[in-house]
């Protein structure tokens, strides 16, 4: 395969463009201290990305900005700012036709603007990576983290990953790329994390050498066609079943629906491998568990240490990615468990939803603590809600605000 | 105290560093090996508008983000975080810890008679420090505010070393640096009023040694005592 041809010779930029495995895996890895947003410009130094297309918006701009800087650099083929979030994810869908590989990053307010393109991205089998730095969708306006824009992606055919930390972010930035050029995913990825804790908080980060970069996009291991004059990528370019009202185009629909869901599922067996699993599971014999997927998961670490110094033991189940939805494995995980507590960055729930569908005895589920627009969710919360869902008096925090 | 983390609060005014403060003392503390985490909570960025940012230190492995809700230590960078309520809560003080410390800018005290009694009565120690004067006096700037917080929080509890911060330092300054818009003009303004780089660096490190000394003074004068390691 093409692919393998170039493993060893050297980009422009004297990078070695690498196998993908042994570069995430067996190289070895530099602690730096990063903030989210300088991470995401790292994984993309080493990711070989054609086109990143840019629009402002709190929290991903300085990471946009950043890659700016990479462009300067030469490391990204081409870089432009669109004239808005919808323009954007447009332009990157004409990008990804024509055979690129294609970067973006989105946030709150954003997403929700360039929505539309989204399920027309994955039916047409465009394996854009997009990062998505939650933020408050509602009104009043917010530019803090909430991850209500998640639950609006996860019906989108998409596949969605949930960040919990930056080393997250940079390892699943260029895994995420094999996942989603697979020839039987081929789909978008958005990958989320709750912004400006993973953004613009500083952390400790392993990143591969700077010398070592991902093999480049080949278009033609893509199920579709990639886009040419001779050859559009599905014949809906030019003959649409919008304009028709018959069997076939509703026959089609079906199918092409179902192979795009089937794709997602599909990508289960490469996301197990490169990610080291859908779930990560802590202390599983415990009675309480936490289930939770990005920052909350954090958060979550931390009140288990609370609560050991309280001699309570409370395991974890950090959720990695939502689709495809680790459904099995979660069932598996919290079989014995008497109390599911499921802390949100939204006010809507669709974490302890999604659980709650999956398992059985779903009365087990606490909902909860949520904190929205923004707000912080101080371990404190987490730990008094779990001996509260335990039948543990506990007296009230007092906090900021009370 | 000896404590295995310490979180520290610092509520400012946009424009003041309190963002790149917490950044220095966490890139300071990781420079020295111990785990840290810093992040900024902050609205539309204008200045004079209330910022805050947080820097947790500890040696175990820190996963707590977001704004700091129960802080050991309390930062103040402008009188008018008290005068003014420009603090995201009143009272600023509110969810410090027992045992906590907070440090005020100002060369006036201003705290109420309230105040006082219900930071004594949680044991928590006020330490006033001049800080905008003695940017003045030892950068020439008052852009140089923020490096006495970071002395004085750092002279108290010994939570960073001078070596780490000095390196914290020249890794923040001393070369380029992509932030936001604001941060940016800003980097630019403070640049401008040095002739060299390498004159800003020293003139920085300088204040925050200033700000070390008084405070480490005042800390063993009063025997406060608050400190990152094992218990």
């Amino acid at each position: 395969m093409a692919t393998q041809t170039v493993i060893g010779s050297k980009n422009k930029k004297d990078q070695v463009y690498t196998d993908p495995w042994k570069m995430m895996n067996e190289a070895e890895r530099t602690p730096s201290f990063f903030t989210g947003s300088e991470v995401i410009k790292e994984a993309l130094r080493r990711a070989s990305c054609d086109v990143m297309i840019a629009y402002p918006i709190t929290p991903q701009s300085e990471a946009a900005a950043l890659i700016g800087e990479l462009f300067a650099e030469g490391y990204i083929g081409d870089y432009f700012r669109g004239e808005s979030e919808f323009a954007v994810m447009s332009q990157c869908a004409g990008a990804a036709f024509g055979g690129a590989r294609v970067f973006t990053t989105t946030a709150g307010p954003g997403t929700m603007r360039a929505m539309e393109n989204f399920p027309m991205w994955a039916g047409a089998r465009l394996p854009i990576q997009m990062i998505v730095t939650c933020r408050g969708i509602n009104s009043p306006l917010s530019i803090q983290p909430d991850t209500l824009e998640i639950s609006y992606l996860m019906q989108t055919g998409m596949l969605v990953w949930h960040a919990e930390t930056a080393q997250d972010f940079y390892d699943w930035i260029l895994k995420g790329y094999m996942v989603s050029e697979e020839p039987d995913v081929h789909l978008p990825l958005a990958l989320c994390c709750d912004g400006f804790f993973v953004t613009h908080t500083k952390d400790m980060v392993d990143l591969t050498p700077a010398d070592m970069c991902l093999p480049p996009y080949d278009p033609y291991r893509s199920p579709v066609p990639c886009m040419d004059m001779e050859c559009p990528p599905v014949r809906m370019m030019r003959d649409p079943f919008v304009m028709k009202s018959n069997y076939i185009s509703y026959a089609t629909h079906a199918s092409w629906q179902q192979e795009v869901w089937a794709a997602v599922e599909r990508s289960r067996k490469h996301t197990i491998a490169w990610l080291d699993g859908l779930i990560e599971i802590e202390k599983p014999d415990a009675e309480v568990l936490i289930v939770t997927s990005g920052t909350a998961v954090s958060q979550g670490r931390e009140a288990i240490t609370l609560l050991e110094e309280e001699g309570i033991d409370v395991g974890l189940v950090k959720v990695k990615t939502l689709r495809p939805w680790p459904g099995e494995e979660i069932r598996e995980a919290t079989k014995h468990a008497k109390h599911i507590i499921v802390p949100e960055f939204n006010v809507a729930g669709w974490m302890a939803r999604e659980i709650r569908a999956t398992i059985p005895n779903s009365e087990r589920v606490y909902a909860g603590p949520h904190v929205c627009g923004g707000m912080t969710m101080p371990p404190e919360i987490i730990a008094a809600d779990i001996k509260s869902a335990m039948g543990i008096k506990t007296s009230a925090l007092a906090g900021r605000g009370s | 105290m000896i404590k295995k983390r310490i979180n520290i609060r610092m509520s400012g005014l946009g424009g003041q560093g309190a963002v790149t403060a917490a950044h220095v003392m966490a890139m300071a503390a990781s420079r020295d090996g111990k785990f840290a985490i810093s992040n900024p909570f902050f609205g539309a960025e204008k200045r004079m508008a209330p910022a805050e940012s947080y820097c947790r230190i500890g040696i175990n492995r820190i996963y707590d983000r977001g704004e700091l809700v129960f802080p050991d230590v309390i930062e103040v960078f402008h009188p008018q975080v008290i005068t003014m309520g420009k603090s995201y809560t009143m009272p600023f003080y509110s969810g410090i810890k027992e045992g906590g410390v907070v440090i005020i800018n100002s060369d006036i005290p201003l705290l109420s008679d309230e105040d006082v009694k219900t930071l004594k009565d949680l044991n928590v120690s006020t330490f006033y420090i001049a800080g905008t004067t003695i940017a003045l006096e030892v950068a020439g700037t008052e852009l140089s505010t923020n490096m006495t917080m970071i002395g004085s929080v750092a002279g108290i509890t010994k939570c960073v070393s001078m070596e780490g911060l000095d390196g914290a330092l020249q890794e923040r300054f001393g070369k380029k640096f992509v932030a936001s818009g604001g941060t940016a003009t800003l980097d630019e303004a403070i640049k401008k009023k040095f002739a060299k780089k390498e004159m800003l660096l020293q003139k920085n490190l300088d204040t925050v040694k200033r700000a070390y000394q008084i405070a480490a003074e005042w800390a063993e004068k009063n025997n406060v005592e608050l400190a990152v390691a094992e218990a």
